[in-house]
Protein backbone atom coordinates (compact mmCIF):
# COMPACT_ATOMS: atom_id res chain seq x y z
CA UNK A 1 0.00 0.00 0.00
CA UNK A 2 1.50 3.26 -1.11
CA UNK A 3 -0.19 5.30 1.60
CA UNK A 4 2.00 6.65 4.39
CA UNK A 5 5.24 5.31 2.96
CA UNK A 6 7.14 8.39 4.19
CA UNK A 7 5.57 8.13 7.62
CA UNK A 8 6.60 4.51 7.90
CA UNK A 9 10.23 5.24 6.98
CA UNK A 10 10.22 8.09 9.46
CA UNK A 11 8.92 5.81 12.21
CA UNK A 12 11.62 3.30 11.31
CA UNK A 13 14.40 5.84 11.55
CA UNK A 14 13.13 7.17 14.87
CA UNK A 15 13.00 3.62 16.19
CA UNK A 16 16.63 3.14 15.23
CA UNK A 17 17.62 6.35 16.98
CA UNK A 18 15.67 5.23 20.02
CA UNK A 19 17.63 1.99 20.11
CA UNK A 20 20.88 3.92 20.10
CA UNK A 21 19.84 6.35 22.81
CA UNK A 22 18.51 3.62 25.08
CA UNK A 23 21.76 1.67 24.66
CA UNK A 24 23.72 4.80 25.53
CA UNK A 25 21.53 5.29 28.57
CA UNK A 26 22.36 1.80 29.82
CA UNK A 27 26.07 2.24 29.18
CA UNK A 28 26.07 5.61 30.96
CA UNK A 29 24.23 4.10 33.93
CA UNK A 30 26.80 1.38 34.43
CA UNK A 31 29.70 3.77 33.89
CA UNK A 32 28.15 6.17 36.35
CA UNK A 33 28.10 3.53 39.05
CA UNK A 34 31.80 2.94 38.54
CA UNK A 35 32.63 6.64 38.43
CA UNK A 36 30.62 7.18 41.58
CA UNK A 37 32.50 4.44 43.38
CA UNK A 38 35.79 5.96 42.35
CA UNK A 39 34.64 9.35 43.53
CA UNK A 40 33.54 7.92 46.87
CA UNK A 41 36.86 6.13 47.28
CA UNK A 42 39.00 9.22 46.80
CA UNK A 43 36.82 11.50 48.86
CA UNK A 44 38.10 10.61 52.36
CA UNK A 45 41.65 11.48 51.32
CA UNK A 46 40.58 14.78 49.77
CA UNK A 47 38.49 15.65 52.85
CA UNK A 48 41.32 14.86 55.26
CA UNK A 49 43.97 16.74 53.36
CA UNK A 50 41.57 19.67 53.23
CA UNK A 51 41.32 19.50 57.05
CA UNK A 52 45.09 19.43 57.42
CA UNK A 53 45.54 22.38 55.08
CA UNK A 54 42.79 24.26 56.90
CA UNK A 55 44.66 23.78 60.17
CA UNK A 56 47.88 24.89 58.51
CA UNK A 57 46.30 28.10 57.31
CA UNK A 58 45.44 28.88 60.95
CA UNK A 59 48.93 28.13 62.21
CA UNK A 60 51.69 30.70 62.26
CA UNK A 61 54.59 29.04 60.52
CA UNK A 62 58.00 30.61 61.01
CA UNK A 63 58.47 29.80 57.37
CA UNK A 64 56.06 31.62 55.11
CA UNK A 65 55.21 29.51 52.14
CA UNK A 66 54.22 31.20 48.92
CA UNK A 67 50.97 29.26 48.79
CA UNK A 68 49.81 30.73 52.08
CA UNK A 69 50.18 34.43 51.38
CA UNK A 70 47.48 36.65 49.96
CA UNK A 71 48.69 38.91 47.17
CA UNK A 72 47.18 41.85 45.41
CA UNK A 73 45.22 40.48 42.47
CA UNK A 74 46.39 41.53 39.05
CA UNK A 75 46.04 38.29 37.17
CA UNK A 76 44.21 35.09 38.06
CA UNK A 77 44.32 31.53 36.77
CA UNK A 78 41.47 29.09 36.20
CA UNK A 79 41.67 25.35 35.73
CA UNK A 80 38.52 24.40 33.82
CA UNK A 81 37.50 20.75 34.00
CA UNK A 82 35.09 19.61 31.29
CA UNK A 83 34.12 16.33 29.65
CA UNK A 84 35.75 14.77 26.62
CA UNK A 85 32.55 13.85 24.85
CA UNK A 86 29.22 15.53 24.25
CA UNK A 87 25.65 14.23 24.46
CA UNK A 88 25.45 14.93 28.14
CA UNK A 89 22.74 17.58 28.26
CA UNK A 90 23.59 21.05 29.48
CA UNK A 91 26.47 19.91 31.65
CA UNK A 92 29.30 21.61 29.79
CA UNK A 93 27.19 24.55 28.65
CA UNK A 94 26.29 25.41 32.25
CA UNK A 95 29.91 25.11 33.31
CA UNK A 96 31.13 27.38 30.52
CA UNK A 97 28.42 29.89 31.32
CA UNK A 98 29.80 30.04 34.84
CA UNK A 99 33.35 30.50 33.56
CA UNK A 100 32.28 33.21 31.14
CA UNK A 101 30.50 35.13 33.89
CA UNK A 102 33.65 34.86 36.04
CA UNK A 103 35.71 36.12 33.12
CA UNK A 104 33.32 39.04 32.73
CA UNK A 105 33.61 39.88 36.41
CA UNK A 106 37.42 39.90 36.24
CA UNK A 107 37.37 41.90 33.05
CA UNK A 108 35.29 44.52 34.80
CA UNK A 109 37.85 44.71 37.61
CA UNK A 110 40.75 45.07 35.15
CA UNK A 111 42.07 41.66 36.15
CA UNK A 112 43.51 39.44 33.47
CA UNK A 113 42.80 35.74 33.29
CA UNK A 114 44.86 32.71 32.29
CA UNK A 115 43.16 29.38 31.60
CA UNK A 116 44.28 25.78 31.84
CA UNK A 117 41.66 23.51 30.34
CA UNK A 118 41.09 19.80 30.88
CA UNK A 119 38.78 17.86 28.58
CA UNK A 120 38.26 18.09 24.80
CA UNK A 121 34.97 20.00 25.09
CA UNK A 122 36.57 22.87 26.97
CA UNK A 123 39.49 22.94 24.53
CA UNK A 124 37.02 23.30 21.66
CA UNK A 125 34.93 25.90 23.46
CA UNK A 126 37.80 28.19 24.39
CA UNK A 127 39.30 27.88 20.92
CA UNK A 128 36.21 29.52 19.49
CA UNK A 129 35.36 31.73 22.46
CA UNK A 130 38.83 33.15 22.95
CA UNK A 131 40.59 33.55 26.24
CA UNK A 132 44.22 33.13 27.14
CA UNK A 133 44.67 29.35 27.27
CA UNK A 134 48.14 28.42 28.52
CA UNK A 135 47.76 24.66 29.05
CA UNK A 136 45.47 21.90 27.82
CA UNK A 137 44.89 18.24 28.61
CA UNK A 138 42.45 16.40 26.38
CA UNK A 139 41.23 12.80 26.20
CA UNK A 140 41.71 11.95 29.86
CA UNK A 141 39.36 8.98 29.39
CA UNK A 142 37.21 7.21 31.95
CA UNK A 143 40.12 6.29 34.19
CA UNK A 144 42.20 9.41 34.71
CA UNK A 145 45.47 9.15 36.60
CA UNK A 146 47.18 11.96 38.44
CA UNK A 147 49.98 11.69 35.87
CA UNK A 148 47.57 12.63 33.05
CA UNK A 149 46.67 15.90 34.71
CA UNK A 150 49.93 16.84 36.31
CA UNK A 151 51.23 18.72 33.26
CA UNK A 152 48.57 21.39 33.12
CA UNK A 153 48.43 21.69 36.90
CA UNK A 154 52.19 22.18 37.01
CA UNK A 155 52.00 25.00 34.48
CA UNK A 156 49.54 26.84 36.69
CA UNK A 157 51.48 26.24 39.88
CA UNK A 158 54.70 27.42 38.25
CA UNK A 159 52.89 30.53 37.07
CA UNK A 160 51.72 31.12 40.63
CA UNK A 161 55.17 30.58 42.07
CA UNK A 162 56.73 32.97 39.60
CA UNK A 163 54.10 35.56 40.40
CA UNK A 164 52.51 35.58 36.96
CA UNK A 165 49.15 34.78 38.53
CA UNK A 166 48.02 35.82 42.00
CA UNK A 167 45.15 33.47 42.52
CA UNK A 168 44.21 30.05 41.20
CA UNK A 169 40.75 28.53 40.91
CA UNK A 170 39.42 25.24 39.68
CA UNK A 171 36.01 25.06 37.94
CA UNK A 172 34.19 21.74 37.71
CA UNK A 173 30.78 20.14 38.10
CA UNK A 174 30.05 19.04 41.63
CA UNK A 175 28.12 15.80 41.87
CA UNK A 176 25.09 16.44 44.06
CA UNK A 177 23.04 13.45 42.97
CA UNK A 178 22.11 11.68 39.76
CA UNK A 179 19.68 14.42 38.75
CA UNK A 180 21.66 17.43 39.93
CA UNK A 181 25.14 18.56 39.04
CA UNK A 182 26.17 22.06 39.98
CA UNK A 183 29.01 24.01 38.38
CA UNK A 184 31.40 24.96 41.15
CA UNK A 185 34.29 27.41 41.41
CA UNK A 186 36.79 26.52 44.10
CA UNK A 187 39.82 28.53 45.13
CA UNK A 188 43.05 26.53 45.16
CA UNK A 189 45.67 29.18 45.85
CA UNK A 190 46.31 30.90 48.14
CA UNK A 191 44.88 28.47 50.64
CA UNK A 192 41.62 29.34 52.33
CA UNK A 193 41.21 28.92 56.06
CA UNK A 194 38.93 26.14 57.17
CA UNK A 195 35.96 27.39 59.12
CA UNK A 196 35.44 24.39 61.34
CA UNK A 197 38.39 24.58 63.65
CA UNK A 198 39.21 23.87 67.25
CA UNK A 199 39.53 27.39 68.67
CA UNK A 200 41.06 26.19 71.92
CA UNK A 201 44.51 26.71 70.44
CA UNK A 202 44.07 30.45 70.19
CA UNK A 203 45.85 32.62 67.68
CA UNK A 204 49.51 32.11 68.45
CA UNK A 205 50.54 28.55 67.94
CA UNK A 206 52.33 26.53 65.36
CA UNK A 207 52.94 22.97 64.37
CA UNK A 208 56.18 21.18 65.07
CA UNK A 209 57.51 20.37 61.61
CA UNK A 210 59.62 17.29 60.98
CA UNK A 211 62.04 17.31 59.18
CA UNK A 212 61.51 21.04 58.59
CA UNK A 213 58.76 23.49 57.78
CA UNK A 214 59.94 24.22 54.25
CA UNK A 215 60.13 20.60 53.15
CA UNK A 216 56.96 19.43 54.83
CA UNK A 217 54.92 22.36 53.51
CA UNK A 218 56.31 22.02 50.01
CA UNK A 219 55.41 18.34 49.81
CA UNK A 220 52.08 18.66 51.54
CA UNK A 221 50.86 21.62 49.51
CA UNK A 222 51.87 20.11 46.19
CA UNK A 223 50.11 16.89 47.14
CA UNK A 224 47.07 18.89 48.19
CA UNK A 225 46.68 20.74 44.91
CA UNK A 226 47.15 17.52 42.95
CA UNK A 227 44.57 15.72 45.01
CA UNK A 228 42.07 18.56 44.66
CA UNK A 229 42.39 18.73 40.89
CA UNK A 230 42.25 14.94 40.65
CA UNK A 231 39.17 14.86 42.83
CA UNK A 232 37.47 17.48 40.69
CA UNK A 233 38.23 15.55 37.50
CA UNK A 234 36.88 12.33 39.01
CA UNK A 235 33.79 14.14 40.23
CA UNK A 236 33.27 15.74 36.84
CA UNK A 237 33.42 12.29 35.26
CA UNK A 238 30.67 11.01 37.52
CA UNK A 239 28.66 14.11 36.59
CA UNK A 240 29.23 13.45 32.89
CA UNK A 241 27.87 9.93 33.11
CA UNK A 242 24.91 10.98 35.25
CA UNK A 243 24.05 13.85 32.91
CA UNK A 244 24.39 11.59 29.88
CA UNK A 245 22.16 9.00 31.46
CA UNK A 246 19.45 11.58 32.16
CA UNK A 247 19.79 13.17 28.70
CA UNK A 248 19.60 9.81 26.97
CA UNK A 249 16.60 8.76 29.02
CA UNK A 250 14.83 11.95 27.95
CA UNK A 251 15.80 11.31 24.33
CA UNK A 252 14.48 7.75 24.49
CA UNK A 253 11.20 8.93 26.03
CA UNK A 254 10.84 11.67 23.42
CA UNK A 255 11.45 9.19 20.62
CA UNK A 256 8.73 6.98 22.12
CA UNK A 257 6.13 9.75 22.16
CA UNK A 258 7.16 10.84 18.66
CA UNK A 259 6.62 7.30 17.42
CA UNK A 260 3.20 7.15 19.08
CA UNK A 261 2.14 10.37 17.40
CA UNK A 262 3.40 9.27 14.01
CA UNK A 263 1.69 5.90 14.33
CA UNK A 264 -1.57 7.67 15.03
CA UNK A 265 -1.15 9.81 11.91
CA UNK A 266 -0.17 6.76 9.90
CA UNK A 267 -3.20 4.75 11.03
CA UNK A 268 -5.54 7.62 10.30
CA UNK A 269 -4.10 7.95 6.80
CA UNK A 270 -4.40 4.21 6.26
CA UNK A 271 -8.03 4.16 7.41
CA UNK A 272 -8.86 7.15 5.26
CA UNK A 273 -7.36 5.40 2.26
CA UNK A 274 -9.37 2.24 2.92
CA UNK A 275 -12.58 4.20 3.43
CA UNK A 276 -11.97 6.05 0.19
CA UNK A 277 -11.32 2.85 -1.70
CA UNK A 278 -14.48 1.27 -0.36
CA UNK A 279 -16.57 4.29 -1.23
CA UNK A 280 -15.04 4.28 -4.69
CA UNK A 281 -15.92 0.62 -5.18
CA UNK A 282 -19.42 1.11 -3.77
CA UNK A 283 -20.13 4.12 -5.93
CA UNK A 284 -18.64 2.28 -8.93
CA UNK A 285 -20.97 -0.67 -8.30
CA UNK A 286 -23.98 1.67 -7.86
CA UNK A 287 -23.22 3.33 -11.21
CA UNK A 288 -23.38 -0.02 -13.01
CA UNK B 1 39.51 3.15 80.14
CA UNK B 2 42.50 5.31 79.36
CA UNK B 3 42.31 8.58 77.48
CA UNK B 4 41.69 8.23 73.77
CA UNK B 5 41.81 10.48 70.72
CA UNK B 6 40.33 10.44 67.23
CA UNK B 7 42.44 8.88 64.51
CA UNK B 8 41.95 8.75 60.75
CA UNK B 9 44.10 6.74 58.38
CA UNK B 10 43.35 7.40 54.70
CA UNK B 11 45.08 6.35 51.51
CA UNK B 12 44.49 8.03 48.16
CA UNK B 13 42.22 5.12 47.24
CA UNK B 14 40.14 4.69 50.37
CA UNK B 15 39.70 5.15 54.09
CA UNK B 16 41.65 2.56 56.09
CA UNK B 17 40.67 3.41 59.63
CA UNK B 18 38.58 5.99 61.44
CA UNK B 19 37.88 5.88 65.17
CA UNK B 20 39.28 6.29 68.69
CA UNK B 21 42.76 5.12 69.67
CA UNK B 22 45.02 5.32 72.72
CA UNK B 23 48.27 5.68 70.84
CA UNK B 24 49.57 5.86 67.27
CA UNK B 25 53.04 4.59 66.40
CA UNK B 26 54.43 5.46 62.95
CA UNK B 27 57.78 5.70 61.22
CA UNK B 28 58.43 9.38 60.59
CA UNK B 29 61.10 10.85 58.38
CA UNK B 30 63.33 11.46 61.40
CA UNK B 31 62.58 8.17 63.13
CA UNK B 32 59.73 6.28 64.73
CA UNK B 33 57.34 8.27 66.82
CA UNK B 34 54.48 7.50 69.15
CA UNK B 35 51.60 9.92 69.63
CA UNK B 36 49.34 9.85 72.68
CA UNK B 37 46.41 12.16 73.53
CA UNK B 38 47.53 15.68 74.43
CA UNK B 39 50.50 15.72 72.07
CA UNK B 40 51.37 19.19 70.78
CA UNK B 41 50.45 20.00 67.15
CA UNK B 42 52.85 18.32 64.75
CA UNK B 43 53.23 17.62 61.06
CA UNK B 44 55.75 15.14 59.79
CA UNK B 45 56.39 13.27 56.59
CA UNK B 46 56.33 9.48 56.84
CA UNK B 47 58.72 6.88 55.49
CA UNK B 48 57.33 3.70 53.97
CA UNK B 49 56.68 1.45 56.93
CA UNK B 50 54.27 0.29 59.60
CA UNK B 51 51.63 2.30 61.42
CA UNK B 52 50.45 0.74 64.65
CA UNK B 53 47.23 1.77 66.35
CA UNK B 54 47.05 0.90 70.06
CA UNK B 55 43.57 0.50 71.52
CA UNK B 56 44.32 -0.81 74.99
CA UNK B 57 41.04 -2.67 75.40
CA UNK B 58 41.61 -4.87 72.34
CA UNK B 59 44.42 -6.04 70.09
CA UNK B 60 46.52 -3.46 68.26
CA UNK B 61 45.97 -2.94 64.55
CA UNK B 62 48.87 -2.83 62.15
CA UNK B 63 48.92 -1.02 58.80
CA UNK B 64 51.44 -0.59 56.06
CA UNK B 65 51.80 2.88 54.51
CA UNK B 66 53.91 3.86 51.51
CA UNK B 67 54.89 7.21 52.99
CA UNK B 68 52.82 10.34 53.31
CA UNK B 69 52.02 12.69 56.18
CA UNK B 70 51.06 12.50 59.81
CA UNK B 71 49.30 15.43 61.43
CA UNK B 72 48.59 15.89 65.12
CA UNK B 73 46.02 18.46 66.22
CA UNK B 74 44.23 18.72 69.57
CA UNK B 75 41.21 16.95 68.09
CA UNK B 76 43.20 13.92 66.94
CA UNK B 77 45.63 12.38 64.50
CA UNK B 78 45.36 12.30 60.71
CA UNK B 79 47.51 10.00 58.61
CA UNK B 80 47.52 10.61 54.85
CA UNK B 81 49.25 8.14 52.59
CA UNK B 82 49.41 7.50 48.85
CA UNK B 83 48.88 3.77 49.17
CA UNK B 84 48.41 1.67 52.23
CA UNK B 85 46.79 -1.47 53.50
CA UNK B 86 46.05 -3.52 56.58
CA UNK B 87 49.02 -5.69 57.53
CA UNK B 88 46.88 -8.82 57.23
CA UNK B 89 46.24 -8.08 53.55
CA UNK B 90 49.89 -7.80 52.57
CA UNK B 91 51.26 -10.42 50.21
CA UNK B 92 54.60 -11.67 51.50
CA UNK B 93 55.58 -13.53 48.34
CA UNK B 94 54.91 -10.43 46.23
CA UNK B 95 56.95 -8.25 48.60
CA UNK B 96 59.90 -10.66 48.55
CA UNK B 97 59.71 -10.75 44.78
CA UNK B 98 59.51 -6.94 44.52
CA UNK B 99 62.52 -6.60 46.81
CA UNK B 100 64.59 -9.07 44.77
CA UNK B 101 63.54 -7.35 41.54
CA UNK B 102 64.48 -3.90 42.83
CA UNK B 103 67.83 -5.19 44.11
CA UNK B 104 68.54 -6.83 40.78
CA UNK B 105 67.80 -3.56 38.96
CA UNK B 106 70.03 -1.63 41.34
CA UNK B 107 72.90 -4.04 40.76
CA UNK B 108 72.58 -4.42 37.00
CA UNK B 109 71.97 -0.76 36.18
CA UNK B 110 70.75 -0.98 32.59
CA UNK B 111 70.84 1.95 30.21
CA UNK B 112 67.18 2.81 30.79
CA UNK B 113 67.66 2.40 34.50
CA UNK B 114 65.80 4.74 36.79
CA UNK B 115 67.74 4.89 40.03
CA UNK B 116 65.22 6.87 42.06
CA UNK B 117 62.36 4.61 41.12
CA UNK B 118 64.23 1.42 41.89
CA UNK B 119 65.39 2.85 45.21
CA UNK B 120 61.84 3.84 46.12
CA UNK B 121 60.54 0.42 45.15
CA UNK B 122 63.22 -1.27 47.22
CA UNK B 123 62.41 0.89 50.24
CA UNK B 124 58.70 0.09 49.90
CA UNK B 125 59.28 -3.63 49.52
CA UNK B 126 61.57 -3.70 52.56
CA UNK B 127 59.03 -1.72 54.55
CA UNK B 128 56.30 -4.16 53.56
CA UNK B 129 58.42 -7.08 54.73
CA UNK B 130 59.10 -5.26 57.99
CA UNK B 131 55.37 -4.92 58.58
CA UNK B 132 54.77 -8.59 57.81
CA UNK B 133 57.60 -9.53 60.16
CA UNK B 134 56.09 -7.42 62.96
CA UNK B 135 52.72 -9.00 62.46
CA UNK B 136 54.21 -12.48 62.66
CA UNK B 137 56.19 -11.69 65.81
CA UNK B 138 53.07 -10.46 67.49
CA UNK B 139 51.16 -13.58 66.64
CA UNK B 140 53.95 -15.91 67.81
Amino acid sequence: MAVGKEIRTQIGSIKNTQKITSAMQLVAASKMRKAQERMGATRPYADRILDVIGHLAHANPEYNHLYLEEREIKRVGYIVVSTDRGLCGGLNANLFKQVVSELGRHHGAQVEVDLAVIGSKAIGFFKSFGGNVIATAGNVGDNPTVADLIGSVKVMMDAYEEGRIDRLYVVYNRFVNTMTQSPTVQQLLPLEKSEAFDESLGDHWDFIYEPGAARVLEQLLTRYIESLVYQSVVENLACEQAARMVAMKAATDNAGSLIDELELVYNKARQAAITQEISEIVSGAAAL
Amino acid sequence: MAKTMKCNVVSAERELYSGDVEMVIASGELGDLGVTPGHSPLITTLKPGPVRLVFGDRDDELFYVSGGFLEVVPSGVNILTDTGDRAENLDEAAAVHAKAEAQRLLEEQHADFDYTRAAVELAEAVARLRVIEQLRNRRA
